[in-house]
């Protein structure tokens, strides 16, 4: 069925984590490339701690801004239970690189639900190439916390064309000055990381 | 040109500056409110915060009065509160061109319905533009202001949440340099719509819609794009790029303009194809319309009518073969949306939860309080509607009754619509209480400001409506004010407003967590020591994101735990622990 040239990233996280400065930067980097692009995402309920979804679709010419089932090249989670989730819109070859982190939803948190056990191996029963990466450590070594969708995009990165300079530029572009050096070298970080 | 990616809401406020819109004016509702804050960065527009979309709506007239070109956007059940000048302003037309934006919600990411916007377009007798992304918002959009003016009638630009909310390449064009002159200008026949007057112009508004039907056959954005076989296509907005998509090969009719339709280049279109689809999402409203000119077509037989459109649902809707899909094969907690660590408004339903009240409830991040644990929210019907609800049950129920009726509405709702239904509830003698939950801002949105937040959407001070008058001006002789992170008195104070058997009010005030001016003391967070925790769970009842339920190890006791990034050291949980179990974390 993929034959239109189309590249097809599905991100999946909780809300206040970041998610939607990640995917600016990965679509503004993916423009800057050449690709056309088109990015959905639902905002209004979103920051209020909810299950989180940006689709980012790039190729020659991108129609429907929305991935369809079973049709992620690369599911790009920030949180473990929220990757699991979507993991039916990602197709059977594709590949997951997803940060190492659990948060606790409502339920859990009450104490009504148990969180899923052993998510890393149940994506990895499923897929051939899980990528997991140590955000949070990553960022704590880069300097600041929150730089966590930084060390992710680095991560991501090696699965894309554009090069470490392209993203750099897009991190620039995107990030406020004061924050550049911390995100750049979060991204870095990231990008060398053995996941 | 520049080369940039956008959300068709960053379009749309990048065509009104490029149009030369002078005047813009909204309330805020997802997922429309990110135009006017993309607005603000055009200092030639005067861009303004209303207290509802009908006064948005009617500064949007008066600014077209006056000569500029005005834009006002609004969510679709917005245009519900519009709709009565958008009725008569359809009859008056224009002098500055005048561009309403109505942000359609399929699949309700963010909404109480999915009502289909362009059946306002058709009633108001209203042109609408239908983008299909957000090249197409910005290009429409400054279309509509010539058209606007050339036609002379406001125009409608209808968008849903995944044009709003979805980015995608556009090219810039270049702003007007030169802005209309502004200025008085008398025109009673045109503008002062009496019945002799109106009678004239309701012909010219049936004319005008025939003459643009027939416009818009030759207009580049209503396009034929031919492809092969024998199945053609009618589409139009996002609805579109799924078609595109699920039927590339495919002839398209891709409709710009989706009222008045082009009937001739429709008819020219469905003759030449055996097959016919009309796919669009929501209503059939091309599809009925396509089937009274008397041609078949395959539409909502086949595609959903509930729920947005997807590439995937399409290809179901036509038995199409999909992708392979992994299974998760287990049931996943869910995650959904949640008051914030620290909301002022967790306590309040804490307390209602308590006292058992019967909650009539309103549009804002408190219908949240509908949740467990706190699950104190017994009906939600739209902006306001929590007083007027109130009034109506108190009318049929018996004394006792009547005293467990609440109506909650935050401080934005309560001055959008909630001031006339408090002034009924006084004026027709209902003993409910009413609690504004004031957060000094639009919260569900994004914090935008509002009349009694005292800021404007530039962020500069300005008068403040003071709560506590207003309320005593309309006849409420008990209004009380509280500290919602003060549980016991929150509790305290809403039970005696209870039973009072008159109106009253109570007004929570503690400003949202998230807000943006510089008001809010940092606090330290708490901990819980597990030694002093007891097990019973009565901090798990305020529903805290940032308190969790640890599980004890086999057999053990479990214990609650805070996650101190999370925390904002509001100390509601303290409250209600009855153990002293929680500590506040000393400062390093």
């Amino acid at each position: 069925m993929k034959n239109d040239g189309i590249t097809n990233i599905l991100m999946a996280g909780v809300g206040g984590q970041g998610t939607l400065l990640a995917s600016e930067i990965l679509s503004e980097v993916l423009m800057q490339a050449g690709y056309d692009v088109k990015k959905a995402e639902v905002h209004g309920m979103a920051q209020r701690g909810g299950s989180v979804v940006s689709h980012v679709r790039f190729g020659p010419k991108v129609y429907s801004a929305i991935i369809p089932e079973g049709g992620a090249d690369i599911l790009f989670g920030f949180e473990l239970l929220e990757s699991y989730r979507y993991l039916p819109l990602l197709a059977p070859q594709g590949t997951v690189v997803v940060n190492n982190l659990r948060i606790a939803p409502p339920s859990v948190a009450l104490g009504r639900e148990t969180y899923p056990r052993d998510i890393p191996d149940k994506l990895r029963q499923r897929v051939a190439d899980v990528r997991l990466v140590d955000g949070l450590q990553l960022a704590e070594q880069a300097g600041d916390p929150r730089t966590v969708n930084t060390v992710l995009l680095g991560a991501l990165s090696n699965l894309l064309d554009p090069s470490p300079d392209q993203w750099l530029a897009a991190i620039k572009a995107l990030v406020p000055e004061r924050f550049q050096q911390v995100n750049l070298e979060a991204f870095d970080l990231g990008r060398a990381a053995k996941a | 040109m520049q080369k940039t990616v956008l959300s068709g809401n960053e379009a749309f406020a990048r065509a009104a500056y490029e149009a030369g819109v002078q005047v813009a004016s909204a309330y805020p509702g997802t997922p429309s409110t990110e135009i006017l804050e993309n607005i603000r960065q055009y200092p030639r527009i005067d861009a303004s915060w209303a207290p509802n979309e009908k006064v948005a709506l009617e500064v949007g007239i008066g600014a077209s009065m006056g000569g500029a070109r005005t834009m006002v956007t609004m969510k679709h059940v917005g245009v519900n509160v519009a709709a009565d000048p958008l009725f008569t302003f359809a009859y008056t037309g224009v002098r500055g061109g005048l561009v309403l934006v109505a942000a359609d919600d399929p699949e309700m990411h963010s909404s109480q319905n999915e009502q289909d916007s362009r059946h306002y377009a058709r009633a108001a007798k209203v042109p609408m533009f239908d983008p299909a992304d957000s090249q197409e918002a910005l290009e429409l959009t400054r279309l509509a202001f010539a058209v606007s003016e050339e036609f002379d009638t406001p125009i409608m630009l209808r968008s849903t949440t995944r044009i709003s909310h979805s980015k995608s390449v556009v090219t810039l064009g270049e702003p007007c340099e030169q802005l209309p002159a502004t200025g008085l200008q008398r025109d009673p026949a045109k503008f002062v719509m009496l019945p002799g007057n109106a009678r004239i112009r309701h012909p010219f508004v049936e004319e005008r819609l025939e003459r643009m039907a027939e416009w818009a056959c030759d207009q580049p954005f209503n396009r034929i794009e031919i492809g092969k076989g024998e199945l053609g296509i009618i589409t139009a907005g996002v609805a579109y790029q799924y078609a595109r998509e699920v039927f590339p090969d495919a002839s398209i009719l891709k409709l710009g303009l989706v009222h008045p339709l082009p009937t001739r280049l429709i008819r020219e279109f469905a003759e030449r194809f055996k097959t016919l689809y009309v796919i669009e999402e929501l209503d059939p409203f091309i599809e009925e319309q396509v089937r009274a000119m008397g041609f078949q077509v395959v539409g909502k037989d086949r595609v959903p009518i509930c729920g947005e459109l997807t590439p995937g649902r399409l290809r179901k809707a036509f038995d199409l073969e999909t992708p392979e899909a992994l299974e998760v094969g287990e049931q996943l907690p869910a995650r959904p949306p949640n008051m914030c660590p620290g909301c002022p408004h967790r306590g309040v339903f804490y307390a209602l939860n308590r006292l058992k009240a019967f909650v009539t409830g309103d549009i804002g991040c408190y219908t949240l309080g509908f949740m467990p644990p706190l699950s104190a929210m017994d009906t939600c019907i739209c902006m306001g509607a929590s007083i007027g609800n109130a009034t109506g049950l108190s009318k049929v129920l018996e004394a006792d009754a009547q005293q467990k009726l609440v109506a909650v509405i935050g401080d934005s709702t309560f001055l959008h619509t909630g001031v006339n239904g408090l002034m009924d509830m006084v004026y027709n003698q209902s003993p409910a209480t009413v609690i504004i939950l004031d957060n000094s801002t639009t919260g569900m949105t994004g914090r935008q400001d509002h009349p009694s937040s005292g800021y404007t959407l530039s962020g500069e001070k300005t008068y403040q409506v003071d709560l506590e008058a207003l309320c005593r001006s309309l006849g409420v002789n008990s209004v009380r004010t509280v500290d919602p992170y003060l549980m016991a008195e929150t509790q305290q104070v809403i039970s005696e407003e209870m039973a009072r058997p008159e109106t009253s009010v109570v007004i929570t005030r503690r400003p949202c967590v998230l807000i943006k001016h510089d008001v809010l003391e940092k606090k330290p967070p708490l901990f819980v020591d597990a030694d002093q925790c007891t097990a019973c769970k009565a901090c798990l009842k305020l529903g805290c994101p940032a308190i969790e339920w640890e599980p004890g190890a086999e057999g053990g006791k479990g214990f609650a735990k805070v996650d101190r990034l999370l925390c904002t050291g509001c100390g509601i949980c303290d409250q209600v622990c009855k153990f002293g179990a929680f500590g506040v974390c000393n400062e390093e």
